[in-house]
């Protein structure tokens, strides 16, 4: 890629970068959110078209202004969302949209991917159904999916925040044995150990631009970081022993069943300590979201208990059977990040004040609103969070993923909480921006609240929290010392339920 | 800045979304700009299928709805219905809730606001004037009750349920029309109260009746503003709004969100049920099936063109009654057939919705530099 320049509107997204991968390596792209990584990859991928520079695939010039173009020249993308059909098996999925003459001849199809399997050592069977598999074998399935298409330039976007620490190192090895075939992987990822461990070299962006590139064998965490921020940033999470911890939130034998009667949460319990942060581990989708979602008042509960101790009064309350209004009628301070940031904690349309006032719309007497406190509020959390948008008007949808979470937060913050709850606070944000989120959970935690932290990065579970609750399929498989246990330990936690079913 | 020499398979045109909002004053400039281009091409479809002066029927359009002091209180009057139903939908709307039942709120509306006149006409003028306006406010938001707590309770689907009520509302009318047929055999209820007009909205500016629609102006602009107020301003406004945007984010916050859906859905069907009540004792002075007229579909557009903002709606209703006035008189001036207005209103339609895309994004051609 030469001289690649995207803009949108007065924002240059990708300033006059050259990025070059060579055959058989694997590269990694690194850079704060909105240093143009995913806006370059779609260049590759034929989502945008650049406004200026050229793109060269083998020495030849390219255009690429259509996904299908990508695939004629070999360019594979596999987004962190996959995009494939439940009900369909894998050699289904597979050739989905493929054109072809005449009948369509799937047993052969299903030979070729075989083989494919069986080159570089991936374990899906090409006959099985999507709905059966797990996070990793789906993942699989795209990747083949590229591959069938003939792709020697395989795009990955963030392939590892779904996955185990041991399904991480399986999809590497993967990585390797396709390298070794001659093919070049461009890699995604926020996370630093996971470059230096896969990579050849990485190249980094800041604010658009091309940074440099090193050799990955020269390379550690800090200098990354300091490359990608553009000065020396710490990297040690500050954690303060927890101060007088007593308990605040006592979750007991709390089972809940979704809309289509399957089990959630299977007879959880623990408790939450005031000024101390717990984390809650478990692979994506083993009880996360209802969990904090019961505990707010959001979720249909069959049964168990969760209790809070008011520190004010020093009374107990049950918060079952609660709606979010009663709770906070009751002057339960409780503040909830959730996970599906615009489709849940914020309102798309509005901008930072009418977001504001979502905690505060109901106060006040009188059938108006007041404007004014939130406004305030927008303005304060602006300036103290450096969030990055035109005004307190501008529609927080537009803004950048992580000027969306520092609006969401600095929000739930600045309640005052008495238990703050987070379902992946730092998903998809950088460092920078990651770290500021997690001083300010320190700092709360230090104020004397109980946090909550939910989170997919066992590295940072371990160095943020006090003590870990681990979920595995809607049960607890653990409670542990944050301080004192390793990260296989917690992975295999993290998985036991599903060996001893295996 | 170097120039890089592209090798000329760069597509000929391509379109990307705008980084940032335009400034109001240029949106509305695109806005009108299209608008413009749509008489133009109206204009030159009228040479095309007619082969008449396109000048000139542009004027006869512009007589048929502003000719005389009596057609432009008609063209007023008209708009203000309309207006008054696009205001009522337009909370449903902005909740995501599809209210496309707004022909039977007015019909229902119009058949409590006869039923006043007929019944009720020995009561003094002014209260039986707020008899009729609550009796029509009621039907209306019972017509909205109940496909509203249906959605709440049972999550029907209000497009459906609504589309019905239609039907009834409109089978309660021939029931009512043959009920109170006047005179017998007619199969209409004529005029109601044509000695004493009890119940007749009366002129605002002079003595009398149908001289002017001043009452019809008042009391839509009032119900108009009250609801931007409510809309934009209020604690209701803000749930509408949330609601819209994400179910799950009100829950969220605590807002209760079925209760909402069936408050909002009363309020949009008793405004609907007063158009009615302008429609009959401050226009037609009667009811039939053709009351509603297609006009609770019509003020959909309305109430989506104007985004949901009240007073942009203003606009947008006499924008659609005048050209449909206009598009009257050219029928009968120049013997063309009143599809020719449909068209014209199709294009207009067209390009204003088209201005929404230019106002959300630009448009590159091969190559041209893009300014920084």
């Amino acid at each position: 890629m030469e001289n690649i320049t995207k803009r949108f509107g007065k924002v240059v997204a990708n300033d006059h970068i050259n990025l070059e991968l060579r055959e058989g390596e694997i590269l990694s792209l690194l850079g704060e959110n909105g240093s143009g990584k995913t806006t370059l990859m779609n260049m590759l991928s034929g989502i945008y078209f650049p406004d200026e520079g050229q793109i060269y695939v083998h020495g030849r010039p390219v255009t690429i202004a259509s996904p299908k173009d990508a695939f004629d020249n070999g360019i594979g993308i596999i987004h962190q969302h996959f995009k494939l059909v439940d009900v369909f098996t894998a050699t289904e999925n597979i050739v989905l949209g493929l054109e072809g003459e005449g009948k369509f001849d799937l047993k052969a199809a299903g030979a070729k991917i075989a083989e494919i399997c069986a080159r570089y050592g991936f374990d899906i069977k090409p006959d099985q159904k999507i709905y059966d598999m797990s996070v990793s074998q789906k993942q699989t399935v795209e990747i083949v999916k590229v591959l069938y298409r003939g792709a020697d330039v395989l795009i990955l976007d963030e392939p590892t925040a779904v996955l185990t620490p041991q399904e991480t190192d399986k999809l590497f090895d993967i990585m390797r044995a396709m390298k070794k075939d001659g093919k070049s992987l461009i890699i995604i990822t926020h996370k630093l150990h996971e470059v230096l461990d896969v990579s050849d070299r990485v190249v980094v962006l800041r604010k658009g631009e091309y940074i440099g590139d090193v050799a990955t064998k020269d390379a550690d965490q800090q200098s990354l970081t300091d490359m990608m921020v553009g000065r020396s940033v710490s990297l040690n999470i500050d954690r303060p022993l927890p101060k007088d911890p007593k308990p605040r939130l006592e979750v007991k034998n709390l089972t809940v069943y979704d809309e289509l009667g399957v089990k959630r949460l299977d007879d959880v319990s623990f408790t939450a300590n005031s000024g101390e942060i717990l984390g809650i581990a478990g692979v994506a989708g083993s009880g996360q979201k209802e969990l904090l979602e019961s505990i707010s008042g959001l979720y249909p509960i069959r049964s168990g208990s969760i209790v809070f101790h008011d520190p004010d009064s020093g009374q107990d309350r049950e918060l079952v059977g609660m709606d979010p209004l009663d709770i906070r009628k009751a002057g339960v301070g409780m503040a909830f990040v959730p996970e599906d940031r615009l489709g849940m904690g914020l309102v798309g349309s509005m901008g930072m004040t009418g977001n504001m006032m979502l905690r505060s719309w109901r106060q006040g007497k009188g059938p108006f609103i007041n404007r004014k406190k939130p406004e305030q509020l927008a303005n304060d959390i602006w300036q103290e969070l450096e969030v990055v948008t035109p005004s307190t008007a501008f529609p927080v949808r537009r803004m950048s993923g992580g000027n969306v979470q520092k609006v969401l937060v600095g929000r739930e913050i600045a309640q005052e909480p008495a238990v703050l709850m987070t379902a992946y606070a730092v998903r998809g944000l950088d460092i920078n921006t990651s770290y500021t989120i997690y001083n300010l959970l320190t700092r709360e935690k230090m104020k004397g609240i109980a946090v909550v932290y939910v989170g997919e990065d066992l590295d940072v579970l371990l160095e943020l929290c006090d003590r870990l609750v681990v979920l595995c399929g809607g049960q607890v498989s653990g409670v542990v010392d944050a301080r004192t246990i390793t990260k296989e330990e917690v992975g295999l936690l993290m998985t036991q339920h599903r060996k001893e079913g295996a | 800045m170097s120039t890089v020499e592209r090798s000329g398979h760069e597509p000929f045109i391509r379109m990307s979304k705008r980084g940032e909002m335009l400034p109001a004053g240029k949106a509305w400039g695109i806005r009108v700009l299209g608008f413009f281009l749509s008489l133009v091409v109206s204009g030159v479809v009228i040479i095309a299928i007619s082969g008449l002066n396109p000048a000139a029927v542009f004027a006869t359009m512009a007589t048929g709805a502003f000719g005389s002091a009596k057609t432009s209180w008609v063209t007023i009057r008209d708009a203000m219905t309309l207006l008054c139903i696009a205001v009522g939908l337009a909370p449903a709307f902005k909740m995501r809730f599809w209210n496309i039942g707004a022909e039977g709120q007015i019909l229902v509306g119009g058949i409590a606001t006869a039923a006043c006149m007929i019944y009720l006409k020995a009561l003094p003028a002014p209260l039986l004037m707020l008899v009729m306006i609550l009796a029509s406010m009621i039907a209306g938001g019972l017509w909205g009750f109940f496909p509203g707590l249906f959605k709440a309770r049972w999550n029907t689907n209000e497009t459906l349920f609504t589309l019905m009520m239609n039907y009834i509302a409109i089978q309660l009318t021939s029931f009512f029309v043959a009920t109170w047929e006047n005179p017998y055999g007619s199969n209409s209820v004529g005029i109601i109260n044509m000695q004493k007009k009890q119940g007749w909205l009366p002129n605002l500016f002079s003595q009398g009746y149908n001289g002017d629609y001043g009452w019809n102006v008042v009391i839509v602009l009032l119900v108009t503003l009250v609801m931007y107020l409510y809309m934009n301003h209020s604690k209701h406004g803000y749930e509408i709004a949330v609601i819209g945007d994400s179910e799950n984010t009100a829950r969220y916050a605590g807002i209760r969100v079925n209760r909402a859906y069936v408050r909002t859905i009363v309020l949009s069907g008793a405004i609907c049920g007063l158009a009615g009540f302008v429609a009959v004792s401050g226009a037609s002075h009667t009811i039939s099936t053709s009351t509603a007229g297609g006009r609770g579909f019509t003020a959909i557009i309305v109430a989506w063109l104007a985004q949901f903002n009240s007073v942009v709606m203003i606009i947008f209703s006499f924008l659609l009654v005048v050209l449909q006035k206009g598009a009257q008189a050219i029928a009968s001036a120049y013997n063309l057939s009143q599809e020719v207005s449909q068209i014209m209103t199709g294009i207009i339609l067209f390009f204003l919705l088209g201005s929404e895309f230019f106002v959300n994004y630009t448009i590159h051609f091969r190559g041209k530099k893009v300014a920084s």
